[in-house]
């Protein structure tokens, strides 16, 4: 099942599956990184908008997660815009990037390993939680009222990625799928803007593929949020997003509906290797 | 009730009480390493400090005093007033709050991701450092410290143990209110980190730090808030201990004692400091009183503590709460 390909330029269109598909939220523009020298990334641009499931792909090293690191401020550009919401984002730390409304996942999972699934879930909340040191103590009554707000959050979202079971258990102790479910449902308790997952499927059996595909779609589906996701696998994007970006060694060689892409002479040969003769 | 069983349960008692006092010291070294893995050699020397400022706020001393009539020529040493204790407490309070911030500006931001022992030598130095500096502003004679605590023998408890077993306790009013000081300091403290924002993005930061970036928590203002709550600590320790044997610069060895205490009781633990600090208090104590004082030519408080914690690190490395060690193959 593949998802219907773009209506160019319209401000926002409905998908054939009925979901409206925003305005641009964030832009990259022109975006270079450099590790000492060498380019991670060259020159690469692209839009995300609102409503919309949108993937980068490529082959190892080609700078994916570099991309990613840079939206949610773990990397700093050397050169190049980032554009959120219609204005120039400047350099940004992770932690303000996150309070901006980007959460993440990670691909090497990044929980907090001491405290139950719950607890972590209600981390997410943090960024939402507005009163501050004193009026915790003091003014009790509203920050309980806040508690609670934030509690029956993280509670809908441990329903809807149907982990109740394990609400209580120590992350330590859970199997690496579900792992990646609790990641998900954190970034999912910020309420995010823009949700990046990072190879959200890596190392999973195709059973559980298929749960998380399924996810991300109800995710995408039922709380309207725009989702960036990089995966390796080109099989499991084509059947998610609505439009994907190729990378390839630092530079960015397709952009456009799964279709598109799929056809475009340079990334097969990035995916499948040039005859040399 | 037999003499000999009066005293022990006395000794016992007066154990728990200096227990306290060591769990005090302890318990900032535990805020410290859980929340960013430094060990904190500095802490007693913080409490120093803060007892230090306290007194100096209170007397109405100028800081650096000397410094100052050495460079100018005058002869400034007080402002000639006296501040009360409670604001003098406050300003103390707002002194640690400024040294967490530069401790963490100008020391540790650059140390950031460092071995553990090149973060602990830098503690080193920053207790040195503190050492001259509390010496350079409030100067280096001892210090008597009263903020209007009770003081002297407990005579309820007297009078009580006496009528009940024809021997009267002596327990210090001032170990008493140390203890309570201590449990409502403890509790507020679990409370803090268990229900309040702030702790919550607390106990992130002391389990992944790329995640708690992650989920928009700001390490740097995480780690002043743990070193500002290490200063609170050291203070209420530092004003135990100075209104109990004056403020003297001997007070940054009772860091020293709060090792073994940590090794107890597991370096992340905050019941563990407790638990740890009393067994501690108790043991020293007990043992000088029926093996030490008896057999052993007395003076067994200096080195007990320390061979307790060696045969803790022989059975239970990780201490009595502490944290689990699996390496998993």
């Amino acid at each position: 099942m593949e998802r219907d390909s773009v209506k160019d330029q319209a401000d926002s269109y409905v998908t054939d599956d009925g979901r409206t598909i925003g305005p641009t939220v964030m832009e990259m523009k022109n975006i270079t990184l450099r590790f000492g020298g060498v380019e991670a990334i060259k020159d690469i641009s692209f839009d995300i908008r609102e409503g919309e499931i949108r993937a980068i792909i490529g082959p190892n090293g080609a700078g994916k997660s570099s991309m990613l690191n840079v939206i949610s401020g773990f990397y700093v550009p050397q050169e190049g815009e980032v554009w959120y919401k219609g204005a120039q984002r400047p350099p940004m730390k992770p932690y303000q990037v996150a309070q901006q409304g980007i959460a993440r996942t990670f691909q090497n999972i990044a929980l907090f390993e001491g405290m139950s699934v719950l607890d972590n879930v209600m981390t997410g909340r943090l960024t939402q939680m507005k009163s501050g040191l004193l009026a915790q103590s003091l003014w009790k009554g509203k920050a309980e009222r806040e508690e609670v707000e934030n509690r029956e959050i993280a509670e809908k979202v441990i329903d809807f990625l149907e982990i109740q079971a394990i609400r209580k258990t120590p992350v330590a102790r859970l199997p690496y799928g579900l792992k990646k479910r609790v990641e998900l449902a954190r970034a999912l308790a910020a309420e995010p803007t823009i949700l990046l997952l990072d190879e959200p499927m890596a190392g999973m059996n195709v059973e559980e593929k298929e749960d998380m595909s399924r996810f991300i779609l109800d995710v995408n589906d039922e709380f309207g949020t725009t989702i960036a996701l990089i995966e390796h696998d080109m099989g499991v994007v084509m059947d998610l997003s609505d439009r994907v970006v190729v990378m390839d060694y630092g530079r960015k060689i397709g952009d456009g509906s799964p279709h598109d892409v799929r056809n475009n002479q340079e990334v097969i040969d990035a995916y499948l290797g040039v005859a040399h003769d | 009730m037999p003499e000999q069983l009066a005293f022990t349960i006395e000794v016992f008692m007066n154990g728990l009480m200096a227990g306290v006092l060591y769990a005090l010291v302890a318990l900032g070294f535990v805020l410290i390493y859980k929340a960013s893995g430094i060990f904190n050699y500095a802490q007693g020397v913080m409490a120093l400090f803060a007892a230090l400022t306290l007194v100096g706020i209170m007397e109405g001393q100028v800081p650096f005093s000397h410094l100052i009539n050495a460079i100018l020529g005058t002869e400034v040493h007080h402002f000639g007033w006296h501040v009360p204790a409670f604001l003098a407490i406050v300003l103390t309070m707002v002194v640690m709050i400024v040294l967490a911030y530069c401790v963490q500006r100008f020391v540790f931001r650059y140390l950031v991701g460092q071995e553990p022992i090149i973060l602990f030598m830098a503690t080193i130095g920053l207790a040195y450092f503190l050492e001259g500096v509390g010496d350079l502003m409030w100067g280096s004679e001892i210090k008597t410290l009263d903020v209007g605590l009770p003081q002297g023998i407990n005579v309820w408890i007297d009078e009580f143990t006496f009528d009940a077993t024809g021997y009267g306790f002596f327990i210090d009013n001032l170990d008493i209110v140390a203890s309570i000081v201590a449990a409502i300091l403890v509790i507020g403290l679990v409370m803090f980190a268990q229900y309040t924002k702030q702790g919550r993005a607390m106990r992130a930061v002391a389990d992944d730090h790329q995640a708690a970036l992650s989920v928009g928590v700001s390490l740097n203002f995480i780690w002043i808030l743990v070193w500002s709550l290490a200063g609170f600590v050291a203070l209420v320790a530092g004003i135990m201990w100075g209104a109990k044997s004056g403020v003297q610069f001997s007070l940054s060895l009772i860091a020293l004692k709060a090792l073994p205490v940590l090794m107890l009781g597991g370096f992340t633990s905050i019941p563990g400091a407790i638990v740890g600090g009393l067994i501690i208090g108790v043991g020293e104590k007990l043992f000088e009183f029926l093996i030490g004082a008896p057999f052993l030519g007395g003076a067994t408080e200096n080195w007990f503590a320390y061979m307790l914690a060696l045969v803790f690190l022989v059975f239970r490395p990780q201490g009595l709460f502490g944290e689990k060690i699996i390496e998993r193959v």
